[in-house]
């Protein structure tokens, strides 16, 4: 019942982020771009389960890779991963506290790191300078007010 | 995991979700192999991107919003500094132009004064110089008008300074003026401070003129401007030769003598002028009598 209501900010959010990945930066602060799909895709995934999952993750990725002009698949088997992790952590990371959950989230994107230097590796395509790896800390950091923002949102909505 | 992984029927889903993440991995590593490999990928991916091409508009839009806006202002504030200098500028201006009718109407005022007394007792004809012979021995103008535009041998040739020489030679277009500083060339002239009268010889220099057989108890100082006198019938009286140099000893020590800086400018300027008001009236006198001739020299 709820649903069509709110179903607007879900694929809106989505966009808006990719959007946001795409922005262009100053080269000195491209480093710092935070993962802004992650983090969305995160709320989604924890929020609304039975709308988002790995196969829309793996959509989006493909989107994403498109968009950005990275390897087409990276972000996708990034975002399934992440997907993947969130979905098996769910319950518990829904009702840890704010801060805890940031910190999830921000070793979640560490995670995503990792795993974005070890496709690189083994695809053989360059890896990112060494600042990239502060995007982590910086999405931690975004977390709670993102949340906090969506949850408005969605909650006024509902309401 | 698996002690507390809560009821058995999770673990049907569990086991789908690993094969369902397996799936999505193995597919998108195939993706990542077929792309980095290019091949048929590339017409595939061309085609998708510029499907997501609206997405970068988009993208850019924030950007080239804050340019524009960047831009927007920065030209403002150019145009306000503009606005300012050329403010500035045109109030410079305006006062300069105000100067210049102020000058423009005095060198009217002038001119027409000039022109009456021009008119009342020269007739000058311009003439431009052709060729300057400057040699020591030959002190000569070639002028580009000659007889046919009535240039006449005799005609005395100033310039805005003063006397320049005088007509020696003619042809239909050209003219040959003898300068003053001509060794050949000797100018009746005085003092305009005191009216000795006294004769100034060219030296070959065009820079010097000699002023000799100055009586040693004549009234001549250093610096005394010498006019034209007029005697000699040669050139009309009251222009102005030079200017009177140091006064020294000749050699015979009776009289004498000093360099003299002519007033012309003979070894400069493109243009001179050659009088013909005072010479119509001499060659008629020389027709019918001496008489206007003797009135020329009285002053």
């Amino acid at each position: 019942m709820s649903r069509p209501r709110s179903g607007w900010l879900l694929p809106v959010s989505l966009l808006l982020a990719l959007l946001l990945g795409l922005v262009p930066l100053p080269g000195l602060l491209q480093p710092l771009r935070p993962y802004w799909l992650a983090l969305v895709l995160a709320y989604w995934l924890l929020e609304a389960p039975h709308r988002v999952g790995m196969g829309a993750a793996f959509a989006l990725g493909l989107l994403a890779d498109l968009a950005f002009g990275g390897l087409l698949g990276e972000q996708a088997l990034r975002l399934v991963v992440l997907a993947f992790i969130l979905d098996r952590f769910r319950a518990r990371l829904r009702f840890f506290p704010m801060s805890q959950q940031a910190l999830a989230v921000g070793v979640l994107l560490l995670n995503d790191r990792v795993i974005n230097a070890v496709i690189h590796v083994v695809m053989g395509v360059p890896q990112l300078p060494w600042a990239y790896w502060l995007t982590p800390l910086l999405g931690m950091l975004l977390w709670p007010p993102l949340r906090l923002l969506l949850d408005a949102l969605r909650l006024r909505r509902r309401g | 995991m698996p002690s507390h992984a809560g009821s058995p029927a999770a673990r049907p889903g569990e086991v789908a979700g690993v094969l369902r993440l397996l799936a999505f991995l193995i597919l998108a590593t195939a993706l990542m192999v077929l792309d980095y490999r290019g091949g048929w990928l590339h017409a595939l991916r061309a085609r998708a991107e510029a499907a997501v091409q609206p997405l970068w508009w988009l993208a850019g839009q924030p950007a080239r919003v804050g340019t524009a806006l960047r831009e927007n202002a920065v030209t403002r504030a150019q145009l306000a500094a503009d606005n300012a200098r050329l403010r500035q500028a045109l109030l410079l201006t305006a006062a300069r132009n105000a100067r210049l009718r102020t000058a423009a109407a005095e060198n009217a005022r002038l001119r027409g004064l000039l022109d009456s007394a021009e008119r009342a007792r020269l007739d000058v004809q311009l003439a431009g110089v052709l060729d300057i012979d400057l040699d020591p021995t030959r002190q000569r103008l070639l002028l580009d008008a000659g007889s046919s535009g009535g240039v006449r041998v005799g005609q005395p040739v100033i310039d805005a300074g003063g006397l320049m020489g005088q007509v020696i030679a003619t042809t239909p277009t050209t003219a040959t003026v003898l300068l003053v500083t001509d060794p050949d060339h000797v100018v009746p002239v005085m003092v305009a401070r005191s009216g000795v009268r006294l004769v100034v010889y060219g030296t070959g220099r065009s820079d010097a003129l000699l002023l000799a057989d100055v009586p040693l108890s004549a009234d001549v100082r250093r610096g005394d401007q010498l006019l034209t006198s007029g005697l000699g019938d040669r050139f009309p009286p009251g222009f102005t030769v030079g200017t009177v140099g140091t006064l020294r000893a000749d050699d015979s020590r009776a009289f004498l003598e000093a360099d003299v800086t002519p007033a012309a400018q003979l070894d400069r300027g493109r243009d001179v002028l050659l009088l013909r008001g005072y010479r119509a009236p001499l060659a008629m006198a020389g027709a019918n009598a001496p008489a206007p001739a003797g009135k020329q020299v009285r002053p």
